[in-house]
């Protein structure tokens, strides 16, 4: 065998964007970032400038049309439709948000204790996440109501629970992989301890992977969530929500009234798409640096 | 056309200024340019190269095998056939009868599903129109021929229950089933340690001799290619920039390059304070400077081989070299203290 | 090629492990909710001595935990799940009235999910694209709001289905759950016309495609025995597990549509606070599940030598 070359080739090279940390998602990556930060502003700044008062109940105005005072008209109790889903915006991310956030934690750690630990821990956290995994993420959240009554607290840490798995598994294997490269064995010999070694080296190295599938995860909890709220069981009334406005909306359309329900539809289908198409986006370039 | 070779007969494959640009992302990018070589039938030629050299794509040139959105221009004559204008059924036979493929990694070109009795079989029954019996049959001799012995056993099994030696003995009783006139074997024992090299070569030799068939030999490995070959053609960004009878090339190389490969690998007789070896990266054609390709690393470059695209020219009547100072270094690129390696790494680092 | 013994016994041995984890969970959250089960169970009614005695009986609230737990699994295998304190009677009874819907529902999702989603996704050229692109917009619109949307335009305005019900047997009835099937199937599809593509397109440049090929092969040969063979694998165990995930979807649909099955009776028990009904529903959904998921990764080994034979090589 001969070797005759000592280098391999020169990667050619790109303009790299300022933006580094969204950099490398494609056209459809940026714009699915910008939507999200978009219905962040709103949800941080739109119930400060609302036009109405979302929670207004005024009877006489029911299913009012489109007009310069209600841009999308009213509901069934008179509200203001376009102010309800400016506060809307906020549960929309801010639910999502916590079980994503909850979820990545528990699965993280999970995953990290179970590959550092091995052996029975490890075999025992496999099949507490199996397990979990049983339970589709709607049945637990459903599961929660019943026990704790209805509401968005009981129904987030539900759904952080089942989604948990999702987390703790990528973790789990791409730490293994992480696990049995040597550089590892050499902090171990240097003395260090397992935990900072987890932290410090194996996490870093497994963290785009993580924020990747906690973005896809957030998809899944939007949806869930809305679904939620639509029957009832998720944010409770008054309080304006995406998905409660398009179960509220059901009795429009069965009177010919279907703004609400189309309105808030949309948006969540928005949201969704951003968040989904970012993740994928995410998923493809953390397998790319890989 | 080689120029060891002048046979009145036309030769059985001949390459001719074949030029390829590869599709990747927005931009077409040069990997061959104007690569011309021959080979007769019965002949073993070889085809020499680093990584980037371009000697992948020749092989995949003439199978038809380009990636998608891959532009050719020359011409890749076949016993008459123009084998870049083929297409359909014309196409389907040159590969099924013609030419034939062993690859590489034989694990990863064949299908991990499908038996190894399948794969054998199933060109011949849907190619040669033979039965399956028959052609059961005829593929356990040929398991047999490449040395493996419980045959029967082994047709029913699936390639991730065979070694990497196994698999690829199979592949090759898979390429010469049809009695092709021409194999292409592209680094054929790379991925194999070295005895199980030396028995596939073996095999492979024999298997050429027995059935008569010409082969195209793909290696970075110049000796293997001198035990082998009749004629080496060495590739560089590209291009040819040597042809010579193969044993040959070993004593009196053409070019600073392939004396680089010849003086790269170490020598089991001689000791050295440090392995020499090429400073800087194999470049590609696409990555190549105007002017000689090979000159940013080589230390005998002058002014003139920056400034001009050196041609390939015959030197003598023992082969082709494309340095435009080979007549006047001819014998002297093997000796120590003359070798083709810059001093200075940096220098050749592009 | 049949999978080893020792490898099935294994995966059933998962699958009633896992099962049996999830019962307890099932059966222990009964004591997650706050204050004593009894007083959970009996909140927000006025009950008579005789309900009271009776859900201690059912529930065995004087034995240990474990005991209870035992003796309900003990009953869940007679097919006892207890009594709905809201009806009366008992919940197997008021399940089994209302399985079929969700069972019919389920089966004419899981075809439509099938049928189109591998059918568009194997289709290659023009379609290709505008599949993807109308796929990649289907994936983010939630099960409800397909619903909403279909219930809106093809009930509503244009009066050619029901919006609601289950109707009389037979085709009525698959007229009845055309909206609703659709409205469930809808974002499965897109994810299985996907994956059918991706994995058709990543199968054919493959490199023993490649040797198929430079063998002279025919064209069509190659496709069907060696693309499709091969993408199937991971294809149908993907389109397997988004068929266990119409499990989940189907309870909110159930609800829109007012389907009468099993879905709709869990968010209606909740509701009413009837414990005992949520509680066999879940774990119906649960086991369904677990059942339906081991079947899958079977499924798969049976199609990949690889795995099932698991010998090394020699």
């Amino acid at each position: 065998m001969t070797t005759t070359s000592i280098v391999t080739q020169a990667p050619s090279k790109k303009m790299r964007p300022r933006l580094s940390f969204i950099s490398g998602i494609g056209l459809t990556g940026q714009i699915s970032f910008w939507v999200i930060i978009a219905v962040a502003l709103i949800a941080a700044v739109g119930p400060y400038i609302v036009p109405a008062d979302p929670n207004a109940v005024d009877l006489e105005y029911a299913y009012y049309p489109p007009s310069q005072w209600f841009w999308l008209g009213t509901d069934a109790s008179g509200r203001d439709i376009f102010s309800r889903l400016i506060v809307g915006s906020r549960t929309a991310l801010l639910g999502p948000l916590a079980v994503v956030a909850m979820a990545t934690v528990l699965g993280t750690v999970l995953g990290l204790v179970a590959v550092w630990f091995g052996g029975w821990v490890d075999a025992l956290i496999v099949r507490v996440i199996d397990a979990i995994f049983a339970f589709p993420g709607i049945l637990v959240a459903i599961l929660a109501t019943a026990l704790f009554g209805a509401g968005l607290p009981a129904a987030t840490i539900a759904l952080s629970i089942a989604y948990t798995p999702y987390i703790a598994r990528i973790v789990r294997s791409a730490a293994l992989r992480e696990r049995n490269l040597p550089y590892i064995s050499a902090l171990q010999v240097q003395g260090r301890h397992g935990f900072a070694i987890s932290a410090r080296h194996i996490l870093p190295n497994v963290s785009g992977l993580i924020v990747a599938n906690a973005t896809l995860c957030f998809g899944l909890a939007l949806i869930d969530l809305a679904a939620l709220s639509f029957i009832g069981f998720g944010v409770q009334p008054p309080t304006a929500d995406w998905g409660a406005m398009v179960g509220g909306g059901m009795s429009g359309i069965l009177q010919g009234e279907p703004l609400e329900a189309i309105a808030a539809s949309v948006l969540i289908v928005i949201t969704v798409a951003a968040v989904n198409t970012l993740g994928a986006r995410l998923v493809q370039r953390s397998e790319s640096r890989a | 056309m080689t120029a060891t070779h002048r046979s009145t007969d036309a030769p059985l494959l001949s390459v001719e200024d074949l030029s390829v640009e590869l599709r990747v992302g927005e931009e077409m990018r040069t990997v061959l340019k104007q690569v011309s070589f021959s080979i007769e039938a019965g002949q073993t030629v070889g085809l020499v190269g680093e990584s980037g050299s371009g000697k992948s794509m020749t092989v995949r040139a003439i199978s038809r095998l380009l990636p998608e959105g891959a532009q050719t221009s020359g011409r890749i004559g076949f016993d008459g056939l123009d084998v870049l204008d083929l297409r359909g059924e014309a196409l389907r036979k040159y590969r099924a009868s013609d030419v034939a493929m062993i690859f590489q990694d034989a694990r990863a070109h064949t299908n991990p599903v499908r038996r190894i009795g399948d794969f054998l079989t199933e060109s011949m029954i849907l190619n040669g129109k033979i039965g399956r019996k028959k052609a059961e049959q005829t593929a356990t001799e040929l398991l047999e021929a490449v040395g493996i012995h419980d045959a029967a056993r082994r047709l029913k099994q699936h390639p991730h229950e065979l070694s990497g030696g196994l698999l690829q003995r199979v592949m090759i009783a898979s390429a010469v089933a049809a009695r092709p006139r021409l194999i292409l074997a592209d680094e054929p024992t790379t991925a194999l340690d070295v005895t199980t090299q030396a028995e596939v070569m073996a095999i492979l030799k024999r298997m050429q001799q027995e059935y008569g068939m010409a082969m195209l030999f793909i290696t970075h490995d110049l000796e293997l290619a001198g035990a082998v070959c009749d004629d080496t053609v060495v590739l560089y960004a590209g291009e040819v920039v040597e042809q010579q009878q193969a044993k040959r090339l070993h004593h009196d190389p053409l070019h600073p390059y392939t004396a680089a490969l010849v003086q790269a690998r170490p020598d089991i007789n001689q000791r050295a304070d440090r392995l020499p070896s090429v400073p800087g990266h194999p470049t590609t054609a696409y990555e190549a400077p105007a002017g000689c390709a090979f000159a940013p690393r080589c230390r005998l470059a002058q002014e003139r081989c920056r400034e001009t695209k050196p041609e390939l020219v015959a030197i003598g009547d023992h082969g082709e070299s494309r340095c435009v100072r080979a007549v006047e270094l001819r014998g002297t690129l093997l000796m120590s203290g003359t070798t083709p390696l810059t001093a200075d790494t940096e220098e050749a680092a592009l | 090629m049949a999978p080893t013994g020792a490898f099935l016994a294994r995966r059933v041995g998962g699958l009633l492990g896992t099962m049996f984890v999830a019962s307890f969970v099932v059966f222990g959250a009964l004591y997650l909710a706050p204050g004593s089960p009894l007083s959970f169970l009996t909140q927000g009614r006025s009950v008579t001595p005789e309900a009271i005695a009776q859900l201690e009986a059912q529930y065995h609230l004087d034995q240990p935990f474990f005991m209870q737990y035992l003796i309900w699994l003990g009953g869940v295998f007679k097919g006892d799940l207890g009594s709905s304190i809201i009806f009366g009677d008992s919940v197997s009874n008021l399940l089994s009235q209302r399985i079929g819907n969700t069972a019919l529902l389920l089966l004419v999702a899981a075809v439509l999910v099938l049928l189109v989603g591998l059918f568009a996704g194997l289709k290659p050229g023009v379609f290709s694209e505008s599949v993807m692109v109308a796929a990649t917009a289907a994936m983010a619109v939630p099960g409800f709001v397909a619903a909403v949307v279909l219930m809106l335009v093809f009930a509503v305005q244009l009066g050619w289905f029901p919006s609601y019900g289950m109707g009389d047997g037979g085709f009525d009835s698959i007229w009845h759950l055309t909206l609703p099937a659709v409205a469930l199937a809808i974002t499965s599809i897109a994810f299985v016309a996907r994956l059918t593509q991706n994995a058709i397109r990543s199968e054919m440049r493959a490199d023993h495609v490649q040797t198929a090929i430079s063998r002279g092969l025919p064209y069509r040969f190659i496709v069907q025995r060696h693309v499709i063979r091969n993408a199937a694998m991971p294809v149908l165990t993907a389109a397997g597990l988004t068929v266990a995930g119409l499990i989940a979807g189907s309870v909110i649909i159930e609800q829109i549509f007012q389907l009468g099955g099993l879905g709709q009776f869990l968010i209606d028990s909740v509701q009413k606070k009837d414990f005992p009904v949520v509680q066999a529903i879940c774990l119906i959904y649960v086991a369904t599940f677990i059942v339906l998921n081991t079947l899958i990764d079977i499924a798969y080994t049976l199609l990949d030598p690889r795995v099932s034979l698991g010998k090394k090589a020699s």
